[in-house]
């Protein structure tokens, strides 16, 4: 094993497993929204600041109420569920006709009302569970167990969604919406209500995605920032609710950002990524995915 | 089985039915012919609910289903098969099929109506893993019925079954709605192949600029000087 490990650079070879546990997460995040940009063809500007409001959910959970780990996880996952399903039904259903500037308006808005909120109601402090995972050594390499939990987790949440979308009638239904939905009530489906399970299942994966971040980040109103950006990127990157693109993209991403980082600073490595961005927007303006034409 | 009364409806400030009165017993295949933009798809489409109407009533056993959602219309034994098919094209034959299930009363009985489908279309068994965008025009008419009897429904609405198809193919559809009448379901279908669709309806309903304009059984419409000069050539 170690004559194996010697041929490569150990510290190539960290980089490149950190930027496999990295792309699982932000694979994660892709998936809930291009499943709400795929499905109900509007894009949660606001999408992080769900995460944000997850990872203070799980913050109080555990901290306050003194919940373990794993009681509070699913209770986040339900909350961020709820609060997808009534951004929805207050903000979107209202606005589903309008045009698409109005719709990202409205749900850009949310955003400044998450982070208002948040600031008003916890404060600009720094926030943090209070866990410290150990660190796993792996011959010379090591990783941390939380990205290592938060990739597994997030694996596991993503075959999850994938066996609903494919063994269920609703998940069917889900699929099929977004390819002819005029027609959705000669199957006998109720599209509001499809809708209504969609952005809850949205919630579910940015509440899923706290709880796998609030392992690593602190949590603070603004948290939203530093992986919301980059979500969009990614989504975009692997074509808007294409969600075998956004997983590749997301993996892509999470290596540019970790190689990147291996030969300089990490904060070259999002440089990096974003550059790479822009250059396929040139190429490939549709997504890695787009069908050339 | 289903009456329709007096229905006015349309699009936004267009108005495509004027006064329909129509009805269809249990057990007949009924016709509507007619020239384009006559209103034909309208009058399928404002019975299975995807538009409603602006006056008028129509009632399925007594139902009234202008007072029903749209999406409720299909549990009381209305199938519609869409104009142009609209299969739901990067779905695979199965889930298409699947979706005919959707609702609450069909889903128990998936398994079951399955395979009532894939005996009446063995092809659809054959491609049932395959994406139905990427089959032919006759294979995807095939899908579209099969995901409405996949409801099993009491009445099948077709809207031009055998549009944009080979003409071998269109006898084959002609063949085939032969076939689903023997199995006891009452059927309402539009066509323009007014020649074909009369060798297997009972009765047929003349529909112009959004009127019923003549009515009766095939062999009256067939002897008509309305629809012989205008649809028959002859």
């Amino acid at each position: 094993m170690q004559a194996f490990l010697d041929i490569f650079d150990i510290y190539l070879l960290e980089a490149v497993i950190n930027g496999i546990l990295l792309g699982g997460v932000l694979a994660l995040l892709a998936l809930g929204l291009n499943l709400i940009f795929g499905v109900i063809d509007v894009t949660w500007i606001c999408y992080a600041e769900l995460v944000m409001i997850g990872m203070y959910g799980m913050y109080f959970m555990v901290q306050y109420y003194g919940l373990s780990y794993f009681v509070a996880a699913p209770l986040t996952i339900l909350l961020v569920a709820v609060l997808g399903a009534a951004l929805h039904y207050l903000v979107i259903a209202p606005l589903l006709t309008a045009p698409p500037i109005n719709q990202l308006l409205a749900t850009g808005g949310v955003l400044f009302v998450l982070q208002s909120f948040a600031t008003v109601a916890f404060g600009i402090d720094f926030r943090n569970l209070g866990i410290r995972l150990p660190v796993l050594a792996f011959g010379d390499m090591n990783f941390s167990y939380a990205r290592l939990l938060s990739f597994l987790a997030a694996l596991i949440g993503m075959v999850a969604v994938y066996l609903f979308m494919t063994r269920t009638f609703t998940g069917t239904a889900i699929r099929a919406i977004s390819q002819d939905r005029q027609i959705m009530a000669l199957m006998g489906v109720d599209t509001r209500r499809i809708y209504l399970i969609t952005s809850a299942l949205g919630g579910a994966l940015a509440g899923l995605a706290a709880c796998l971040l609030v392992l690593q980040y602190d949590v603070h109103p603004f948290v939203g920032l530093s992986f919301g950006p980059i979500t969009f990127l990614i989504c975009v990157l692997g074509g808007l609710g294409n969600f075998i693109g956004g997983f590749i993209a997301a993996f892509v991403f999470a290596e540019i950002i970790s190689l990147g980082g291996l030969f300089s600073d990490l904060e070259w490595g999002y440089v990096l990524a974003f550059a790479f961005f822009i250059v396929m927007m040139f190429i490939r303006p549709a997504g890695l995915l787009a069908r050339r034409r | 089985m289903l009456e329709l009364r007096g229905v006015n409806a349309g699009y936004g400030t267009f108005q495509a039915l004027f006064d329909v009165g129509l009805d269809v017993k249990a057990g007949e295949a009924v016709g509507v012919i007619g020239p384009n933009g006559a209103g034909k798809t309208t009058l399928m489409r404002v019975i299975s609910g995807l538009i409603r109407p602006s006056r008028g009533s129509i009632r399925m056993e007594g139902v009234d289903l202008v007072a029903t959602p749209s999406h409720k219309i299909v549990s009381l034994g209305i199938a519609h098969v869409p104009e142009n098919r609209r299969l739901f094209p990067q779905l695979t034959v199965d889930d298409n099929l699947k979706m005919g299930a959707f609702m609450k009363e069909a889903r128990g009985r998936y398994i079951e109506r399955l395979e009532v489908v894939f005996e009446l279309f063995p092809r659809l068994k054959e491609r049932r893993h395959q994406m139905a965008g990427t089959m032919s025009g006759g294979e995807q008419q095939m899908c579209a019925i099969g995901r409405a009897m996949m409801s099993n429904p009491k009445l099948l609405l077709l809207d031009e079954p055998s549009a944009g198809l080979a003409p071998v193919v269109v006898q084959q559809v002609f063949e085939l709605v032969k076939r689903i009448r023997a199995s006891g379901l009452t059927v309402l279908i539009v066509e323009q192949n007014v020649q074909q669709v009369l060798k297997v309806v009972d009765r047929a309903y003349l529909i112009e600029a959004g009127t019923i304009r003549a009515s009766g059984t095939s062999a009256e419409m067939l002897a008509s000087d309305t629809v012989k000069e205008a649809y028959l050539g002859v």
